[in-house]
């Protein structure tokens, strides 16, 4: 059996992770873009959401809560990080408070047990810098925070290191079928044929569709702007903040991030379908995003913020996923995968190999998988001890090189041996630059240390694809 | 000095005085602790001491401190050979992690591992950091192509390479002002520096050196509203701004330039100790008196981490004076004075010290709001200073003797102003 991942997000990451379970001749995970997690997963709020938001009966609303509750082992096994904040809904009038209602009945009807209403002394006891004006709030405690390109960058090294192929910056141009059935997926550069074809694309998941055929409801990217606050923030909210949800969104949010900043948003913008390039900010967005941050918070010192960005994510006019069988023989979806797609990644990748995939194609389990990868700790997470006994191993690990995050040239080398060949590449594995200097202090040495291990000149170091150069060229001597 | 392992399982120092920071006003700090007898130990977390002066290959140095023009890298040379001079001890490659003030003990990272050192005083001298074009939150895409000036510095100074082949400088300030002209110098096309101000943030000697001298323009009242390019960046949008720095409509103008070189303002580094310090607001640093002592009495403090100065002789200066206190300190040598707080009056931004004492001769640092014509520095009702001119870019240095100090009131609180005409 010979089967392609289309999409090396957090979903697809995690659907050629659970493959590698199996005895499969071949899996091959295709990506676009240079690296890992680099669309949809690279740009959320990074919540493992608790399964009240989705209307019951919707495809959403059966895989967020079993998602939720599979993500403290699997980030555990996957050395990723992950928290459970918990979360508050925050009602400030009486309809809104009739909207925490509805979201407890649905909660209840999708399987969630822990919710509560807690009255406005109860909110500000446990969040004393919430708008006072709240009225009441509804409760989850099964709220968390993780990081979603740390999951999917390590679902891809457990896949790789159980025999996944893992092709980045190679795009799927065509999808060949034969009597209604997947034979071969096209390459720029090659063909490779397959049994199976998984489409977990993202944002381009209607166009792989498309080329086999299926008419999928289109996707149009919805632009969430967010503005991220120092670290000097913390502290501020202790759980996810989100308002009451309109139609539409879940609303503006305020939330810790799992590295110890403040994240505030998103927007809900819908795009016109084909605007699927690289989000951006803009002006409105970001006065959206404060105006309704400080409505929860009305205190946020909004003069901490590190930076404003964009992400898209992916809306169908159905406002439901797409996972599973399709009319094609061989061809499986898990596509659409909006809000909560993050939470119910990890269950719609384990009920699509192991109930749908597995079965469709008589799939053995190896008894050979090792569900868990190799890599050097966070220093920075360590205690001094521990730091002292890594460092006595490897002197590199006690060479600090981003002095916001405290990253050392160790953890570095470790990410560029993981796959990282780029600026962006070491900022997200080891949040290196990512912090409030925002890479002014460490770019430089960075870039020498890529250029180093790579064996290439440092003008050849890009930030993120191979036309966002950084250097032009040598200074004169 | 030995290091020795004890119950944590890590080194432990012992030091007099820990000096945090080997640039300018660290490593005068260090050079005059030891001076006076103090086992004194500099922390610096690059692999030597210098800080940023070894990126500033510019002439401009030493005037004061020397009497006469030293490049970057020699001004450090020289401090540098004065502690070299001293039994003062170098831990570079080392990273400070955090200060403990109960214990006065601290904890830093390098190659060799984990160092804690037992101090009797601290001085801060981390300098400043470069506020990011992130926080600005101008709206657009976010291609690779725009670099802190402070960055594209040390990647041509220090790298030897280009951050690009044609750039907008945004922010007047020295820094701007001096890639301005090192970029031009390298062959990069240099459109422009745009500054949102009236007045340029920098001294005037480097808008005449560096952009005059070069046919640079410089927009003043104008700003970035707009980042264009996916990749790469391939232009921006400038527009001109009110007196409130908000954009006016209609006066947009796209430029393409594949870089664009941002120098907007430094942040004191004051991590360490913002949990048991309180920062002076306007300077963003830790409040110090006339001998750079911080509210934290075994806690001195010197150089571009207590106010953003514009020279590096004054920070040298301060340095000296932190490591001369800092030893007596330890020694057990400095009593307690009765300190003169000083209030910030009519158009004073930066002021350094906060705090006078009437047995300690000083310098006074201010900085003023915006550019004033015959000024005349008053505190506490008495004229200190006069001089022909005050510019933001440039501080008053009002020194404060023996004989001012006897001219002051008997009152706990003197107000600082600058008069104009």
């Amino acid at each position: 059996m010979r089967i392609a991942v289309i999409g090396a997000g957090v979903v697809g990451a995690l659907i050629a992770r659970e493959l590698a379970r199996f005895e499969v001749t071949s899996i091959r995970l295709f990506e676009r873009e240079p690296d890992v997690g680099w669309g949809v997963t690279k740009a959320n709020s990074a919540i493992v959401h608790g399964g009240f938001h989705d209307r019951p009966g919707s495809v959403r609303s059966k895989f967020c809560v079993p998602g939720n509750s599979m993500y403290e082992s699997l980030c555990a096994e996957l050395d990723v990080p992950f928290q459970r904040t918990g979360a508050y809904v925050l009602a400030f009038d009486e309809q809104e408070t009739a909207a925490l209602e509805t979201l407890r009945t649905w909660g209840n009807e999708n399987g969630v047990s822990d919710l509560e209403i807690h009255s406005r002394k109860q909110v500000l006891a446990h969040e004393p810098q919430v708008n006072p004006q709240v009225k009441a709030a509804l409760w989850s405690s099964s709220v968390a925070i993780t990081e979603p390109w740390e999951l999917a960058m390590a679902a891809v090294e457990t896949a790789a290191g159980n025999g996944v192929s893992v092709h980045l910056a190679e795009a799927i141009t065509g999808i060949e079928t034969r009597a209604n059935k997947v034979c071969a997926v096209l390459t720029e550069t090659d063909r490779y044929p397959v049994d199976a074809v998984v489409n977990a694309a993202g944002l381009f998941a209607d166009r792989i569709a498309a080329m086999v055929g299926l008419d999928v409801p289109c996707l149009y990217p919805r632009r969430g702007e967010y503005v991220l606050l120092d670290k000097k923030s913390a502290g501020v909210v202790n759980s996810v903040l989100f308002p009451a949800p309109n139609e539409i969104t879940k609303g503006i949010l305020v939330l810790p991030t799992i590295d110890g900043g403040v994240l505030l948003g998103p927007t809900a913008v819908d795009q016109l379908p084909d605007a699927r390039g690289e989000a951006e900010t803009t002006p409105e967005g970001i006065r959206e995003v404060l105006e309704g941050a400080r409505r929860l918070v009305p205190e946020l010192n909004c003069s901490l913020a590190v930076k404003a960005f964009a992400g898209l994510r992916p809306e169908s006019t159905q406002e439901d996923f797409v996972v599973g069988r399709s009319p094609i023989e061989g061809f499986y979806q898990a596509a659409a995968m909006r809000s909560p797609g993050l939470t119910a990644a990890p269950a719609i990748s384990q009920w699509l190999v192991r109930d749908v995939i597995a079965v469709d194609l008589s799939l053995r389990q190896t008894g050979s998988f090792r569900p868990s990868r190799i890599r050097t700790p966070r220093m920075a997470e360590l205690s001094l001890e521990e730091r002292d006994r890594h460092i006595r191993k490897d002197p590199r690990l006690g060479r600090i090189v981003c002095y916001c995050n405290q990253v050392t040239e160790g953890e570095i080398i470790d990410a560029i041996h993981r796959g990282a060949t780029t600026l962006d590449g070491i900022k997200f594995r080891t949040r290196a630059g990512f912090g409030r200097c925002q890479g002014a202090s460490c770019s430089a040495s960075i870039l020498r240390i890529l250029a180093r291990e790579l064996h290439v000149e440092p003008e050849e170091i890009v930030q993120r694809r191979s036309e966002s150069w950084i250097l032009s060229g040598k200074a004169r001597t | 000095m030995d290091s020795f392992r004890e119950g944590a399982n890590v080194n432990h120092k012992n030091a007099d005085v820990v000096v945090i920071g080997g640039g300018a006003a660290g490593v005068a700090a260090g050079a005059a602790a030891a001076k006076e007898g103090a086992r004194t130990v500099l922390i610096e977390r690059e692999n030597a001491p210098g800080g940023v002066l070894d990126q500033c290959i510019h002439p401009g140095f030493g005037l004061h401190r020397y009497k006469e023009e030293l490049t970057g890298p020699e001004f450090a040379h020289r401090l540098i050979a004065e502690i070299h001079e001293t039994d003062a001890e170098i831990l570079s490659s080392h990273y400070v992690l955090g200060i403990d003030p109960i214990k006065r003990v601290v904890s830093t990272v390098g190659p060799d591992g984990i160092v804690e050192t037992h101090a009797k005083s601290v001085i801060l001298a981390t300098g400043a950091r470069e506020r990011p074009f992130s926080a600005l939150m101008i709206p657009g895409p976010r291609p690779a192509g725009i670099f802190a000036a402070g960055l594209a510095q040390k990647f041509v100074n220090i790298h030897g390479v280009l951050p690009g082949r044609r750039a907008i400088v945004l922010g007047s300030g020295d820094i701007g002002l001096i890639m301005a002209r090192r970029l031009h110098l390298e062959g990069v096309e240099v459109v422009a520096v745009v500054e949102m101000k009236a007045f340029p943030g920098g001294l005037m000697r480097n808008v005449v050196q560096c952009l005059e001298d070069f046919g640079i323009p410089l927009f003043l009242r104008r700003t970035v509203v707009a980042i264009h390019g996916e990749d790469r960046l391939e232009g921006v949008t400038l527009a001109d701004v009110d007196e409130a720095g908000r954009p006016i409509r209609g006066t947009e103008e796209r430029i393409d330039v594949d870089t664009l070189v941002v120098s907007v303002g430094l942040i004191p580094e004051t991590e360490l100790i913002s949990s048991f310090v309180e920062l002076e607001p306007i300077n963003g640093g830790p409040p110090v008196n006339s001998r750079m002592q911080t509210p934290a009495p075994w806690l001195f403090a010197a150089g571009n981490n207590v106010a953003v100065f514009d020279l590096v002789d004054w920070v040298a200066v301060a340095g000296e004076r932190a490591g001369r206190f800092a030893a007596q300190y330890a020694r057990g040598d400095l009593t307690a004075r009765v300190p003169i707080r000083l209030i910030r009056g009519e158009n004073v931004l930066h002021m350094v010290p906060s705090s006078l004492d009437r047995e300690t001769i000083t310098t006074l640092f201010l900085r003023v709001p915006r550019p004033l014509l015959n000024v005349e520095v008053v505190i506490g009702g008495v004229s200190c200073h006069r001089q022909l001119g005050a510019r933001p870019s440039e501080m008053i240095e009002i020194p404060i003797s023996a004989k001012l100090l006897s001219g002051l009131s008997q009152a706990s609180e003197a107000r600082v102003e600058v008069r104009e005409g």
